[in-house]
């Protein structure tokens, strides 16, 4: 549910930038969300028909870019990818909660004429 | 180089060839911009966090707990796992030793603030309608119909969701989740944002865990996994069994702020 109230910010953002720009179409959103975020990219989408309607962005495209969770081991020095919190390193089996990417909930960039 | 918009193009004279072959004449100011051909769509960058904003509201209202010398916890859990019991009684067992005042927030009703109400705490109700979970801006205003001077404890009590809130900062120092023994040990692994979130995991209702088939090695297990950083405490608000250690720690968190 909560979707709707993360894309009605993400569309805040693009409208203000498309304005501040004197731009009077939004025609795409490009995204960026972790698989940890806690957010479906698959309601985020459907969100965003009903929250585009009758705004600069109605019609626009979106697009999302999914990022999958890794975390850092400190004994190899690397990233590795993972499904949760905290995860054994597939290389030294050290275990890290470190995660370095996976939490993102981002607006990239937009495009605007 | 175009001296109207710096846009690299060459600007002053451009003959048109075509359009008249006796003669030429000269266009003073207009040039070709190099978006002409996809009709004018530009791309701009903000690469910006969408909860940027509940994150500037919530360290608003950090500063202003602070301020005010409170601790304040954000209470979440899945429907039914005892917030409103848990809350209830561990204001009712503080006493006068710390004074606590409630943020209750739910889709409808106000069954949960009547009651805390009736138990004499102070309590302010936010009704969300369809909204899944709290946010900053709206613990801001519900604070505000508090006399939180009066108080020394503030806790919000976060609507039943275990997937929404984890992503809304309140501006609380310490997030509390609660697993009920009723709901099965695996809820850490199935929600891991919340879970791992959290400062504080609470296992409730361990009276009826023997009824239940609760599993308390597995649960620990995941819980440990998931909310690998969290103090975690087991009790039963409706008996009372095991909130010493729990209003013990709560002494401690206030006394640090």
């Amino acid at each position: 549910m909560h979707e709707v109230a993360i894309m009605t910010e993400a569309l805040r953002m693009a409208v203000d930038a498309a304005k501040s720009a004197g731009a009077s179409r939004v025609s795409k959103l490009r995204l960026r969300i972790g698989s940890l975020s806690g957010v479906v990219p698959d309601s985020m989408r459907f969100a965003f028909d009903v929250v585009c309607h009758g705004t600069l962005a109605d019609g626009a495209t979106l697009e999302i870019e999914a990022i999958s969770a890794a975390c850092w081991c400190m004994t190899c020095q690397t990233e590795f990818e993972c499904v949760d919190f905290f995860n054994e390193c597939p290389r030294c089996h050290n275990v890290s909660g470190e995660l370095r990417h996976g939490r993102e909930l981002e607006i990239a960039d937009v495009e605007i004429s | 180089m175009c001296q109207e918009c710096g846009c690299g193009n060459v600007g002053g004279d451009v003959k048109i060839g075509a359009h008249s072959p006796e003669h030429e004449h000269h266009h003073g100011l207009e040039h070709g911009h190099g978006h002409a051909h996809d009709h004018g769509k530009k791309t701009v960058d903000l690469n910006r966090s969408l909860m940027e904003k509940n994150a500037l509201l919530a360290e608003r209202n950090r500063g202003f707990f602070r301020a005010k010398k409170l601790l304040v916890l954000n209470v979440v859990s899945s429907p039914g796992s005892g917030k409103t019991t848990f809350i209830r009684e561990t204001a009712t067992r503080l006493g006068t030793s710390l004074r606590v005042g409630v943020i209750v927030g739910d889709l409808a009703t106000d069954n949960d603030a009547a009651r805390l109400r009736t138990a004499g705490i102070p309590v302010v109700q936010i009704t969300t309608g369809t909204v899944c979970h709290l946010d900053a801006d709206m613990v801001a205003k519900a604070a505000a119909q508090l006399d939180l001077d009066k108080l020394d404890v503030l806790v919000i009590e976060n609507v039943g969701n275990l997937v929404c809130p984890a992503d809304y900062d309140l501006g609380e120092d310490l997030r509390v989740v609660l697993l009920s023994v009723t709901e099965g040990e695996d809820k850490p692994l199935k929600y891991p944002p919340m879970f791992h979130s959290a400062h504080v995991a609470v296992v409730t209702k361990s009276d009826l865990a023997a009824a239940a088939g609760f599993n308390r090695d597995l649960a620990l297990v995941n819980l440990h996994r998931i909310s690998h950083h969290a103090r975690i405490f087991e009790l039963s608000a409706k008996t009372g069994d095991g909130m010493k250690p729990w209003l013990d720690f709560l002494a401690q968190q206030r006394a640090a702020v």
